[in-house]
């Protein structure tokens, strides 16, 4: 398979450092060399390829954003962002998984949670030996998290949990799980270890989409964890949230890599499929598809290296983040429409990623804030209108 | 065990080779720039040596410092530092980097100097030997295993048909095959680290080149294809033409 080079129509690789490129470039020959050779057997499959989760933490993928002191990278957040691009542009479900172990697990125990917690997980979670899931989604709330019924009640030197979370990534295969649940009517984050008693992590099977990725249900029944595994500093809604936003923002990268791949595919079979006796990228039809997927990429580009610009000199508002969601994900889903479309009847076979592509990204559109609700988010912020319920 | 790699640095094996108006050099926009790949064995087995038996990896490398740009990919690696030899560009003639790497070689008092067998550029497999002749050190070409215990070395090298193996004193001259290892990628942690090791820049007399590029030039076009007839009609003229023509058969 020939290496990835990814399109720069706007010359935006200018506006990166060396050691930003060079973060990519090591990324994306990993991808190259690890991941696209199986991903697809392990998409048919329904499985999440664990080998690669070693290899991703000596490379020091996990958490890569956060300071050095706890075993990570310590890279600016535009590297990390490079990073969600190039394993998005292997499958969304890799991403996902770097995602969830890093922003929103490794997140809350460095931001919320106590030293001795952080000096416990931190490292062990950054190299990969643990794994952890984020449960905040429940049944019957997911645009509302608020409105949550997972409980804590304090007993001694315990806290029991009751209650059930929904659609978490990485559950089922997870250490520990970073839990959020009402405590006095106060939104407050757990860690649950796997195996603690009345703790379940059955794994929701027969998906279409995000196939190499572990989606679970989490299931607390009377479960009895010891006090100090309340994160301390984590109080109210606002403390999940801003995992989601850590999240997003890599998610808006991701959907960049995505993005890239269908229409790198995309672009090299439309110069080479002939038909008519001509190779079909010579069609009109054809080109408007192929020019509106790079002008798409290309305004991703500069918008998400602006989004990483200002997180790095602590400017970001998270409402940017919504905004960089919504967009790029939306028109990555369309691109991977469009380059299966391209691609015919090949497009539907695993021997073309577009199609697996396409339908990581109906999850991707609809996780970490639904479109629909990103695009409140942005409205109520230039409105000063909040139009939710 | 103090340990050199020196290091080239070379377009990417996928670029698209464009002959300069010169005529002598080649059009280097838009060229991505790499390790050379057996060089990149190299800087590995060095990694890999020092781990198990400590010590430090020295990368050395020529040329202007746009070459530092792959000196870091070397230290991402894990290599501890490097130098820079300065000079406007890479001399085509191979005694003149193999003389001015001898020169900055003999002061470091290395245990080991280790090569790739040749750069993927110009090809000219000649610096490794001439570094070891000036220097007068064992030259150990082509291996494909290495093997340091106690000071003793021995090595697999690559030759017509088969492997040799040999052993040699050190400090040697050893040079890279591929097949030695597998090159790690750069860890996120190494791409930080290698932002805060020294490249020291050296300064040095280079010889004069006695060997100069004339003219360079892309190889001939292939010809097209000829097709002589289709079905089992066509197999006579086919046996003919690949008989007297094309005098393969």
């Amino acid at each position: 398979m020939k290496k990835f080079e990814s399109p720069d129509y706007f010359q935006v690789d200018d506006l990166l450092s060396e050691e930003e490129k060079m973060i990519r470039q090591s990324i994306r020959d990993w991808v190259d060399e690890e991941v696209m050779p199986i991903i697809e057997e392990y998409y048919q499959k329904g499985e999440f390829p664990m080998h690669l989760v070693p290899q991703m933490g000596e490379m020091g993928l996990f958490g890569a954003n956060l300071p050095e002191e706890y075993g990570c990278a310590g890279v600016n957040n535009v590297a990390y962002g490079l990073m969600m691009q190039e394993l998005e542009r292997g499958d969304s479900g890799i991403r996902s998984f770097a995602s969830v172990q890093g922003a929103l697990v490794m997140y809350p125990i460095f931001e919320y949670g106590s030293e001795e917690q952080k000096k416990y997980w931190l490292p062990k979670l950054a190299s990969g030996e643990k794994i952890g899931c984020f449960g905040l989604t429940e049944p019957d709330y997911g645009s509302n998290p608020g409105g949550m019924v997972t409980k804590a009640v304090k007993d001694g030197n315990s806290y029991i949990l009751n209650g059930a979370k929904m659609w978490i990534t990485n559950g089922t295969i997870a250490d520990v799980a970073v839990v959020w649940a009402k405590l006095d009517g106060e939104v407050r984050g757990f860690l649950v270890e796997k195996g603690t008693p009345g703790y379940e992590a059955p794994e929701i099977k027969g998906k279409h989409s995000l196939r190499a990725s572990v989606t679970s249900e989490l299931v607390f029944q009377d479960c009895r964890i010891p006090a100090e595994n309340i994160l301390p500093k984590a109080k109210g809604l606002k403390a999940p949230l801003s995992c989601l936003t850590q999240a997003r923002y890599g998610i808006a990268w991701g959907a960049i890599g995505s993005a890239m791949a269908t229409y790198d595919e995309a672009l090299d079979y439309a110069k080479t499929r002939i038909q008519f006796d001509k190779p079909i990228a010579s069609f009109q039809l054809v080109q408007n598809k192929l020019v509106y997927m790079i002008t798409e990429i290309t305004k991703m580009q500069t918008l998400t290296l602006q989004l990483g610009r200002l997180k790095d000199q602590g400017k970001l508002r998270f409402t940017q983040v919504s905004m960089a969601k919504r967009n790029n994900v939306y028109h990555a889903l369309q691109i991977a429409r469009m380059a299966r479309d391209i691609l015919g009847a090949n497009g539907i076979t695993s021997e073309y990623q577009s199609m697996r592509h396409m339908n990581n990204l109906e999850s991707v559109y609809t996780y970490e804030g639904t479109h629909d609700i990103h695009t409140l988010i942005v409205g109520e912020d230039i409105t000063g209108i909040p139009a939710y319920y | 065990m103090n340990i050199a790699v020196c290091m080239k640095q070379t377009p990417d094996t996928e670029a698209q080779i464009k002959i300069a108006d010169d005529g002598t050099h080649i059009q280097t926009d838009g060229i991505k720039w790499i390790i050379n790949p057996y060089d990149e064995f190299a800087i590995e087995e060095a990694l890999r040596i020092t781990e198990k038996h400590g010590g430090e990896v020295t990368l050395i490398s020529l040329g202007p410092a746009s070459v530092e740009k792959t000196i870091r990919e070397g230290l991402a690696m894990g290599a501890h530092k490097a130098i820079r030899i300065d000079a406007p560009e890479s001399p085509a003639d191979p005694q003149v980097v193999g003389a001015a790497l001898a020169e900055v070689l003999k002061e470091g008092n290395y245990d080991l100097i280790l090569f790739g067998k040749q750069a993927i550029d110009d090809d000219q497999s000649q610096v490794p030997s001439i570094v070891a002749t000036l220097l007068d050190l064992p030259a150990v070409a082509v291996v494909v295993k290495l093997d340091i215990e106690d000071g003793k070395a021995t090595a697999l090298r690559e030759i017509e048909g088969g492997h040799e193996k040999v052993t040699f004193s050190q400090p040697a001259v050893v040079s890279a095959q591929r097949g030695l290892n597998e090159p790690r990628y750069r860890s996120l942690k190494g791409i930080m680290a290698a932002k805060k090791k020294p490249i020291e820049v050296k300064q040095i007399n280079l010889k004069e080149n006695q060997l100069s590029v004339e003219k360079l030039s892309y190889p001939p076009e292939k010809k097209p294809g000829r097709i002589v007839g289709e079905g089992p009609d066509a197999v006579p003229e086919l046996v003919r033409l690949l008989h007297e023509e094309a005098k393969v058969i």
